[in-house]
């Protein structure tokens, strides 16, 4: 996982509630191989309709997605999270999550930011007034501002996951910093290679 | 202080560090791939420029999408065709050992485990499938994972874990004659509830667990999941070590008496206490079927369909939804509930002890007209040993189909799938809402009664055929 401190970019107003993770990646997308490319499918069910905010000039390149109450509830699918950041979204702002997603998306790295529904409206405002405003979001500080219009929030954070982000520890990272440990047990506990056994079998 | 539970001497040995900004981590000795949890996960690997850390210890096999005709046919399906293309893309880049559609040792990944004697007493075992609990009867700690787990023990050999809390289900006394394991479970599962195991690993023991065979426990460990446990577990005893002697994956001679000296161990003290207990009274249980669309949802073969009126009040308006969904009139004699497919196969009841039940019944019998029967043999072994013994033979005359090895009717996410509103007898392990193939109703039952109800067409015994 990439190490993330200070994410600057657009944002984009989904004006929207209630965002399942099926509208996030619909099921027909879980049957790929891959762990890439999902970001084709992220919203597709609304990707058709040329007014959608993500088909807009303006908002190409955004890189801040700004959603309202419950975004990322429904199904496990650790897809959801996959395609929003293959699309290139590195933060979700909004007033909920669904616990699972935001979850999963610690474990990506991409980061969640919680705030009230009236500074989440706020926010939203201000970037469907100006497309070109940019957000800037410090996992350091806790802050998020539009430095241009002089709005600025701080936010929670689970202290573990704001370490994992700074650091861009994913698990697999967290675990290998026990590299040690775990040569150290190979080496105390050793058994018999179990493949090839088989192949000589 | 109290002895250790088998459990607890499991993950006492397999502690490899209690780090503070995350659960134990575990060391993994096995684990098992297949090709439709993997794909991202070794994805993911390649992405990060991870190595698989050790392939020696990390084999794969592809069953939940085989097509069951002859292996000579081409994968029709592209999606299937993909995965299996990848997974043997995958295992050659990373080193991992596959056997794929047709080898000697391909199966259910859950059968090939045990049978190949890679699946061994005190081991822990992982795989991205939730029956993984299937290799608990081993005295090994087995369960499920996801796709991001799958990846991190992939690149680490450990998973970070938290500590379940332990479950006795003790059966005792001795089973009627026409009492499976596949029954038991079902009790076991309707009793428990489908929540009733969570947090919990169940380890299954008394007088009636330990008559059975390897294969009677596999099919009671696979089911644990349905009551949602982590985990099942049956101690080692002697049926456990001659089940592994001359198994390809275990040593020989000397080497071997000296395994089977060390797996003795894994039982749990006789002072070991569990958190909580579930006595069972083996003389009281017969024939089960399920009625409904979750597997506690069961009845005996002799009952009738339950009625909403009779059920706790929280549970009335499921009962509804299930029998509506199942197409079924409450007070109906399950007797008297015909069928249209039989399946035979799965994790659960394919391996050679349940194809002998079922030929037993089929034999000199046919399958009654417009029923559709399918006999899936969960791996070539299995399928091999059924051949040497004739059972193909028997099923064939009788009328079923003898196929290829994989989850098949299972899951149905290769062609063998229901039709909507088809009604299937399976010996598989899950009854939920279109797991067979969308709006297909599925009745789990043994391998035995399954046999018997594709002789007669409705839900029937094997002594109602003669047996
Ligand atoms: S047979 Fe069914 S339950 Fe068993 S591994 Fe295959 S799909 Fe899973």
């Amino acid at each position: 996982m990439k190490a993330v401190t200070v994410i600057e970019g657009r944002g984009v107003p989904l004006g929207r509630s209630d965002v399942d993770t099926d509208q996030i990646i619909p099921s027909e997308w879980l049957k790929r191989v891959e762990r890439t490319g999902f970001g084709r499918g992220l919203f597709s069910e609304w990707r058709d309709d040329p007014a959608f905010v993500l088909n807009r000039p303006e908002y190409q390149g955004a890189s801040i997605l700004v959603g309202a109450a419950r975004f990322g509830t429904g199904s496990s699918r650790e897809h959801a999270v996959w395609a929003l950041m293959d699309y290139g979204f590195e933060a979700v702002i909004a007033s909920s999550f669904g616990d699972i997603f935001r979850n999963n998306a610690a474990k990506q790295g991409l980061v969640t930011v919680q705030l009230d529904a009236a500074s989440v409206a706020e926010l939203a405002t201000l970037v469907t007034d100006d497309p070109r405003a940019h957000v800037v979001i410090d996992v350091t500080t806790l802050t998020i501002e539009v430095p241009a219009h002089g709005w600025r929030r701080t936010f929670d954070l689970d202290p573990v996951v704001r370490e994992r982000l700074i650091n861009g520890w994913d698990d697999i990272g967290l675990t290998l910093r026990h590299d040690g440990e775990i040569a150290n047990y190979e080496r105390r506990r050793a058994t018999p290679p179990i493949a090839v056994a088989i192949r000589k079998g | 202080m109290s002895g250790r539970t088998l459990y607890e001497k499991i993950w006492d040995e397999h502690l490899v560090a209690t780090p503070s900004d995350q659960p134990p981590l575990l060391y993994i000795d096995l684990h098992l791939v297949h090709e439709v949890t993997s794909p991202q996960a070794f994805d993911g690997l390649r992405l990060a420029g991870r190595p698989v850390r050790r392939p020696d210890r990390t084999l794969a096999t592809a069953d939940h999408n085989v097509p069951t005709d002859p292996i000579s046919t081409p994968v029709a399906d592209p999606i299937s065709r993909r995965q299996l293309e990848v997974l043997d893309e995958n295992c050659r880049e990373f080193g991992v050992t596959l056997f794929p559609r047709g080898h000697e040792n391909q199966g259910i990944v859950h059968v090939i485990g045990p049978e190949l004697g890679v699946t061994q007493p005190g081991m822990t075992i992982v795989c991205g499938d939730s029956h993984t609990s299937t290799h608990g009867a081993m005295g090994a700690l087995a369960f499920g994972i996801g796709t991001s787990e799958v990846e991190h023990v992939l690149a680490t050999q450990t998973l970070p874990q938290s500590r379940a809390r332990t479950m006795a289900v003790t059966v005792e006394g001795v089973l009627p004659a026409d009492v499976t394991a596949k029954d038991l479970v079902l009790a076991i599962v309707g009793r428990l509830g489908t929540g009733g195991g969570a947090g919990y690993v169940v380890e299954y023991r008394g007088e009636a667990i330990r008559a059975l065979s390897m294969e009677g426990r596999m099919t009671v460990c696979n089911m644990s999941i349905e009551a949602g446990a982590r985990a099942g577990l049956v101690a080692v005893d002697e049926t456990t070590i001659e089940y592994l002697r001359g198994r390809p994956g275990v040593p020989s001679g000397e080497e071997f008496e000296r395994a089977a000296e060390r797996w003795r161990q894994y039982a749990s003290d006789s002072d070991a206490a569990f958190d909580a207990e579930v006595v069972i009274d083996a003389a009281t249980l017969s024939p089960m079927v399920t009625w409904g669309t979750n597997p506690a949802q069961v009845v005996a073969l002799d009952g009738r369909i339950p009625s909403p009126d009779d059920a706790p009040a929280e549970q009335r308006e499921a009962v509804v939804r299930a029998l509506a969904y199942m197409d079924l009139a409450p007070e109906t004699p399950v007797r008297e509930i015909p069928v249209d497919v039989v399946f035979i196969g799965s994790c659960t009841n394919s391996r050679i002890e349940d194809l002998r039940a079922a030929a037993a019944v089929a034999r000199g019998q046919h399958v009654a007209p417009g029923v559709r029967a399918l006999v899936v043999p969960g791996s070539h072994r299995v399928k091999r040993a059924a051949e040497a013994e004739g059972l193909d033979r028997v099923f064939v005359d009788a009328g079923f189909e003898w196929r290829e090895p994989g989850c098949s009717m299972c899951l149905g996410m290769n062609p063998d799938q229901l039709t909507p509103g088809q009604r299937s007898a399976s010996t598989s392990n899950r009854n939920f809402e279109g797991r067979q193939g969308r709006g297909g109703r599925t009745h789990l039952v043994s391998p035995a009664v399954a046999a018997a109800t594709a002789v007669l067409g409705r839900f029937a015994s094997p002594t109602e055929v003669g047996q």
